[in-house]
C-alpha cells in the first residue's frame, strides 16, 4: 500500500487542509510510513468478527420531547470572527 | 402500450420516464432530534439555537425519543417494516449551514425498512415502493439576498428531525409524482407526523430521474435533482430533465451521473459544480450515540395510536356511505376534508353533503386559497343548509345564494332564511294565485303553448320563479302549471 | 507556608476543615509557586485573581461539608470552563471563551474546588509529549529539557512541580496515564461513561475519558469520586451505582488474581523496567494477592487499530472548527477558500496529520480496509481482556515502555512518538480502568510507572491494589525546583 501525491491532495481537499507541495510532500513520507505500520491488522483474519461500534454496551437513552433550552442567540454569536447580532457571516455563497 | 402512459418522443423513439423521490419531511416535534431547543417556524434568526445545535466544542447529542416514535408511526402508516435496532451515522461535508461538519443520519442501518404507498390513478390502483424511512438532522439556512457582500447564516432550522423516505424508482410521471406527494402528505397528516407544509419547507424532496427507451428493462443513468419544494416545481424540474436526457441520449451523447438543481426562473435544471468535488460523505457511525434499539412492546404501544388511514377510510366511506370512488377518493385525501365531511354527514344527507363539499366548497376555498380548516362555513351550518334543501325548506337556488351569504361570516342558514324570509313557496294556494296571475298577464303564449309550442313551459316557470322571488317550489310549480295550461 | 504545597490534597482538605489553615493560604501559596515556574510553561491561562477573590469568599463563608472545600485546582485546557478562555492547545481556538462549563469541572465547583487556571496540553490532545501545543511546549519538573508526557503534561508538569495540589486530564489512548507515569505522578483513565463527556473538547468520542490525576492514590480515589457522575447531557455516561471511592479505599487485597499479560514483554525494553515489574508482582505476593499468567493475544495490533479509530473520530470531531461559528478565521475569496486557509492555518502538523489518516481510512474505498478492520481488531482487543477477566481481579502492566525522552527527540518520527502509548492504548479501546502509579526509577532517575488494569466500573478494586502497592514501593517524588527562579 502506497500513498501517493496525488492521494495526499484529494485526502487534504476532503478534509478542506490547503497544503503546500513541500508540505504534501512530507505527509506523502508521514502517511505511508504510518500505514505501512497499520497494515500489520492484515496479519488477523477478521471474516467472522462483529465489529466493534461502541464500547458502552447500553443502548441509546431517549430524552423527552421538551424545549428546555431559551434564546441564547447572543452567547452563540459572541465567539463569531464576523460581527453581527442576529447572524453568522460567511464569504458569499453561490450556488 | 397502456392508454395514460408518459412517454417522451424523439426521432420516434419512445422514452419511458423513470423516477424515484427522496422525501425530506419535518418530524412534528416540540424540540429538535438532538437538543432541547424549539423548532417553531418563523421565529428571529438564530434564536432557536442550542449549543449543540451550533456544534460548540464539547456539546453532545441526545435523542428525542418522541422523534423516534414519530418515524416508527410514520413507518406503520407506510406499511413498512420497523427496525428494533438502528444506527446513527455522521455524512461528513463542510457547508456554511452545517456546523458540526456533519450532519447526524442514518446510512446501513435505519429505523425503517420496506414499505409502500398506493396511488389511486385513473387507470386503477398502482403501488409504489418505499425503501426506507430514516431519521436524520436539518442543516442551518444560507441567506444570499439580505448582503449583497456575504452570506448570513441562519441556524434555527439545525438540528430539526427529519424524515428521510426514499420510494423505489416505481413513479414513472409527473402526474404519478404528484399523486405519490400528495398520498404520503396525507398519510403523515392523518398520522400526524408531519404537517406537510410545503411553503415552510416541512416536505422537500430529491428527485431521481433517468429515461429509457420504452421495452427495455435496464435503468438508465440517473441524475438528483436537490431539495425541490413543490409539486408543481417537482413536476417541472421532471419534464425538463427527462427530455433534457432524451435530447442527449438522442444526439448519440451520455448521460453523467450528477446532482442537479432547479433553477425555478428559468424553468431549467443545472449542474451543481460546488457540491461534486466533496462528494465522499466518509459515513460511519457517531461514536457519540448508543445504537438505537427498541422492544415490540414499544411498537405496540405506537400502533395503538395509529389512527383510521386515508386507504381504509376510503373503503368504509364506499361501502358505508355508497360513495362513488372517485368521490370517496378526494374526501379522504386530506384529514380535514374528511373530519368536515363526517361532521356534515351526522346529520345529513350524504349524498347531497358529498356533492356540496366537493362542489361548492371546494370552489369557495380555492378562491379564497385556504385550508378546509380555515373553512368560513362551519361543518355544522353546512350540514343545516343541507337539511334545508333536504325537507324543501329552501330550493337548491336559494341554497347557493345562501351559501355566498354564510361564506361572509359562518350565520346560521336558518336565520337567514328567517331574516330574508327566503323559505321555499311551497303553499298551493298561494302559488295557484301566482300562477293564475302569470296565465292570464301572458295570453299570447299560453295560446302558442297550447297550439303545440311546449318549449314554452321554461318560460311560465321562469315568470312563476320570477313573481315569487325565485321561492316558489319549483316541483309544485311544474305540477300545478301542466294541470292549469 | 512552604509547607502548604507539600500537602496532598487530602491533607489540604483535612486542615481546611480543622482550620488549621485558609482557602487564601492554599491559594496564595499555589499563585506564588505557579508565578515563578513560568520555564515550564505548564499554563495557558492563569485565573488567579479569581482564584484569589473566591478563595476569600470561601474563607469569609466556608461549607466543611464539600469535599474539596476551598481547594484550589488547576485544570488541562480541553474542558470548557465558562467565561474562561478554552483553547484545547490550538490556534484554532486560541480565543475561545466558553458560555458553558463542562459537567467534570463543574463538578469540580461543586465540591468546593476553586480553578486556578487553564493548563497546557497537546494540540486537542493530540501527542504524547506536550510537544504539539500552540502555545508551546511543556517541560518536566524531572529534568530540564524533558517531556512530561503528553498529551495531559501540563497538568502532569503543574502537578509534579507542585503548582496545583491535584488536577484532571482526559486520556484517549494514554493521555493521563503516560505523562502521570513521567512525572512520579498517579493518573486514572476511568471507565468508558464514567466521567461525563459533557464539554470537554472532543478528540476521539468512543475513546476519551476524564481522569484525576494526583500525588497518591488516597487524592485519585478522592478527586474520582468528585468527577464522576452520571449526565443526562451525554449520551454514552452510564448510570450506575457510584461508590464513595475515597471512604471505600482500603488496603486489603488479600486473595486477589492479579494477571500478567506475557504479550507486554516487548522486545527493547529496558530491563530496569522488567525490575520493576517484577518488583510490583513481588509486593502484590506479600500483599496476599496472587499472581496468574495471562496472554491478551491481540496486544500487538492495538495500537495500528487505535491509529485508524482515534483519527477517523477525530477526522470529523474537528470538521466543526472551520472558522464560521468560533475561533479563528483567515478570509478567503470563496466559503471553501476560507476554510482551507482557516484549517490550514489554524491547526498544527500533528492534527492535520491525523485528520487527514482519519479522512483516509474514512474515505470511499478504503472504508472496509481500514476502520471497519480496526472496529473488528477492537473487538478482537475488547475480547482478549473479557476473557482474562474471567480468570483474574485485575492486570498489572508497566506503564510505558520507557522513561521521558527529551524534547524533540521523537518529534520527526511519528511512529516511534506513537509507540508511547503501546500498554495504555488497549485500556481504552476495551473501554477499562487503568491507573499508573510511580514505582520506580530508571538509571537517569527518570520515574517509571506500573499500570493496573480492571474490570468494567471496578476504579475501586484497582484503586485498592494501588494503594496497597503504594505503601510497598514508597515512592518519592524529588525535584530540584531547578526552574523556579
Ligand atoms: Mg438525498
Ligand atoms: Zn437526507
Amino acid at each position: 500500500m502506497t500513498i501517493d501525491l496525488k492521494t495526499v491532495k484529494h485526502i487534504s481537499k476532503l478534509s478542506r487542509i490547503s497544503i503546500d507541495d513541500q508540505k504534501a510532500k512530507k505527509l506523502e513520507k508521514d502517511l505511508n510510513s504510518i500505514f505501512n505500520w497499520i497494515e500489520k491488522l492484515n496479519e488477523l483474519n477478521t471474516d467472522n468478527v462483529e465489529p466493534l461500534t461502541s464500547i458502552a454496551e447500553t443502548t441509546l437513552r431517549l430524552r423527552k420531547d421538551q424545549i428546555l433550552s431559551k434564546n441564547i442567540r447572543e452567547d452563540i454569536l459572541k465567539n463569531s470572527p464576523k460581527d453581527n447580532k442576529d447572524y453568522f457571516v460567511v464569504p458569499k455563497v453561490v450556488d | 402500450m397502456k392508454q395514460d402512459q408518459y412517454l417522451i418522443e424523439k426521432n420516434g423513439n419512445n422514452y419511458e420516464v423513470v423516477i424515484g423521490l427522496e422525501v425530506h419531511a419535518q418530524v412534528l416535534s416540540n424540540s429538535k432530534l438532538f437538543s432541547n431547543s424549539a423548532t417553531k417556524f418563523g421565529s428571529e434568526p438564530n434564536t432557536q439555537v442550542s449549543l449543540v445545535d451550533a456544534a460548540f466544542p464539547g456539546m453532545l447529542p441526545v435523542i428525542n425519543e418522541f422523534c423516534v416514535r414519530q418515524a416508527v408511526k410514520t413507518g406503520i402508516g407506510l406499511k413498512a417494516k420497523i427496525n428494533k435496532k438502528s444506527i446513527f451515522d455522521r455524512k461528513n461535508y463542510f457547508y456554511a449551514d452545517l456546523p458540526q461538519g456533519y450532519q447526524i443520519s442514518q446510512y446501513k442501518d435505519p429505523i425503517v425498512g420496506e414499505g409502500s404507498i398506493v396511488l389511486d390513478l385513473p387507470s386503477g390502483p398502482k403501488t409504489i415502493g418505499i425503501e426506507r424511512l430514516h431519521l436524520e438532522q436539518d442543516a442551518g439556512k444560507s441567506i444570499h439576498d439580505i448582503d449583497p457582500s456575504s452570506t448570513l447564516v441562519d441556524l434555527n432550522r439545525s438540528g430539526v428531525a427529519l424524515m428521510e423516505i426514499v420510494s423505489k424508482p416505481d413513479l414513472r410521471s409527473p402526474e404519478e409524482v404528484n399523486l405519490y406527494i400528495k398520498k404520503l402528505r396525507s398519510i403523515m397528516r392523518y398520522l400526524g407526523t408531519c404537517d406537510g407544509n410545503m411553503q415552510e419547507g416541512s416536505l422537500r424532496a430529491d428527485v431521481n430521474v433517468s429515461v429509457r427507451k420504452l421495452g427495455s428493462d435496464k435503468f438508465g443513468t440517473r441524475c438528483e435533482i436537490k431539495n425541490v419544494n413543490s409539486i408543481k416545481f417537482m413536476q417541472m424540474a421532471i419534464e425538463y430533465e427527462a427530455n433534457r436526457q432524451v435530447e442527449l441520449l438522442e444526439e448519440g451523447g451520455i448521460i453523467d451521473q450528477e446532482t442537479r438543481l432547479f433553477d425555478t426562473k428559468k424553468n431549467q435544471t443545472r449542474s451543481m459544480r460546488s457540491k461534486e468535488d466533496a462528494h465522499d460523505y466518509r459515513y460511519f457511525p457517531d461514536p457519540d450515540l448508543l445504537p438505537l434499539e427498541f422492544d415490540d412492546q414499544f411498537i405496540e404501544d405506537i400502533k395503538r395510536e395509529i389512527p383510521e388511514l386515508p386507504d381504509q377510510k376510503k373503503d368504509r366511506f364506499i361501502e358505508k356511505f355508497k360513495l362513488s370512488p372517485y368521490e370517496a377518493t378526494i374526501l379522504v385525501s386530506d384529514l380535514e376534508t374528511s373530519k368536515y365531511f363526517e361532521k356534515v354527514i351526522k346529520n345529513s344527507d350524504v349524498k347531497l353533503s358529498a356533492n356540496w363539499i366537493t362542489g361548492e366548497l371546494f370552489a369557495l376555498l380555492n378562491e379564497k386559497n385556504i385550508e378546509i380548516d380555515q373553512s368560513p362555513i362551519s361543518p355544522e351550518n353546512l350540514s343545516k343548509l343541507i337539511n334545508l334543501i333536504s325537507d324543501g325548506t329552501i330550493s337548491g337556488k336559494i341554497a347557493k345564494t345562501l351559501f355566498v351569504e354564510m361564506s361572509n361570516g359562518d350565520k346560521d342558514p336558518k336565520k337567514i332564511v328567517e331574516e330574508k324570509g327566503l323559505k321555499q313557496q311551497s303553499d298551493p294556494k298561494e302559488l295557484e294565485r301566482i300562477i293564475d296571475k302569470v296565465i292570464l298577464d301572458n295570453p299570447d303564449n299560453v295560446q302558442k303553448y297550447k297550439s303545440g309550442k311546449d318549449k314554452l313551459f321554461g318560460f311560465f316557470v321562469g315568470q312563476v320563479m320570477k313573481a315569487s322571488s325565485g321561492k316558489a317550489n319549483p316541483k309544485m310549480v311544474n305540477d300545478i302549471l301542466k294541470k292549469k295550461l | 507556608m512552604t509547607d502548604i504545597i507539600n500537602l496532598t490534597l487530602t491533607e489540604l482538605v483535612k486542615k481546611i476543615k480543622s482550620k488549621e489553615i485558609s482557602s487564601t493560604d492554599i491559594t496564595s501559596n499555589y499563585i506564588e509557586r505557579s508565578k515563578s515556574s513560568k520555564k515550564l510553561n505548564t499554563y495557558i491561562e492563569e485565573t488567579f485573581d479569581d482564584a484569589l477573590a473566591n478563595s476569600k469568599k470561601f474563607d469569609a463563608k466556608p461549607d466543611f461539608q464539600k469535599k474539596l472545600p476551598g481547594i484550589p485546582i488547576a485544570v488541562k485546557d480541553l474542558y470548557c470552563t465558562k467565561n474562561v478562555k478554552t483553547t484545547a492547545g490550538s490556534k484554532i481556538l486560541e480565543n475561545f471563551v466558553p458560555s458553558y462549563e463542562s459537567t467534570v469541572t463543574q463538578n469540580l465547583w461543586n465540591s468546593g474546588a476553586i480553578l486556578l487556571g487553564k493548563l497546557n496540553c497537546d494540540e486537542f490532545a493530540m501527542g504524547s509529549s506536550n510537544e504539539t501545543s500552540h502555545f508551546g511546549n511543556v517541560l518536566s519538573p524531572i529534568d530540564n529539557n524533558l517531556v512530561p508526557g503528553g498529551s495531559s503534561g501540563g497538568s502532569a508538569s503543574a502537578l509534579a512541580a507542585k503548582l496545583t495540589p491535584a488536577t484532571i486530564g482526559t486520556d484517549t489512548g494514554g493521555s493521563i496515564r503516560q505523562p502521570a507515569s513521567f512525572t512520579g505522578t498517579v493518573g486514572l483513565k476511568p471507565t468508558y461513561g464514567s466521567c461525563s463527556r459533557y464539554g470537554i473538547v472532543a478528540f476521539a468520542s468512543s475513546l476519551d475519558q476524564a481522569g484525576p490525576m494526583t500525588r497518591d492514590v488516597k487524592d485519585c480515589a478522592l478527586l474520582l469520586e468528585v468527577i464522576s457522575s452520571f449526565d443526562n447531557k451525554d449520551s454514552t455516561s452510564i448510570d450506575f451505582k457510584r461508590p464513595n471511592y475515597f471512604s471505600d479505599l482500603n488496603k486489603n487485597i488479600k486473595g486477589k488474581k492479579i494477571g500478567i499479560p506475557k504479550e507486554y514483554r516487548v522486545e527493547g525494553m529496558p530491563a530496569e523496567i522488567e525490575k520493576l515489574w517484577e518488583n510490583g508482582k513481588e509486593y502484590l505476593k506479600n500483599c496476599g494477592a496472587e499472581i496468574i499468567d495471562i496472554s491478551l493475544p491481540h496486544t500487538r495490533y492495538a495500537l495500528p487499530t487505535y491509529y485508524i479509530v482515534a483519527p477517523a473520530e477525530a477526522s470529523s470531531n474537528l470538521a466543526r472548527y472551520d472558522g464560521v461559528k468560533y475561533g479563528f478565521r483567515v478570509e478567503g475569496e470563496n466559503l471553501i477558500d476560507m476554510y482551507e486557509k482557516t484549517r490550514s492555518q489554524g491547526f498544527g502538523d500533528e492534527v492535520k496529520r491525523r485528520i487527514m489518516i482519519g479522512t483516509y481510512v474514512l474515505s470511499s474505498g478504503y472504508y472496509d480496509a481500514y476502520y471497519l478492520k480496526a472496529q473488528k481488531v477492537r473487538k478482537l482487543i475488547k475480547n482478549d481482556f473479557d476473557e482474562a477477566f474471567n480468570k483474574v481481579d485485575a492486570i498489572l502492566t508497566p506503564s510505558t515502555p520507557s522513561s521521558a525522552f527529551k524534547v524533540g527527540e521523537k518529534m520527526d518520527d511519528p511512529v516511534s512518538m506513537y509507540l508511547n502509548d503501546i500498554f495504555t492504548v488497549p485500556v481504552n479501546l476495551a473501554g477499562l480502568p487503568g491507573i499508573s502509579i510511580p514505582a520506580g526509577l530508571d538509571e537517569n532517575n527518570y520515574p517509571l510507572g506500573l499500570q493496573l488494569i480492571g474490570k468494567p466500573f471496578d476504579e475501586q478494586g484497582i484503586l485498592n491494589i494501588a494503594y496497597s502497592m503504594e505503601e510497598k514501593i514508597n515512592f518519592k517524588l524529588n525535584t530540584s525546583d531547578w526552574w523556579i527562579k
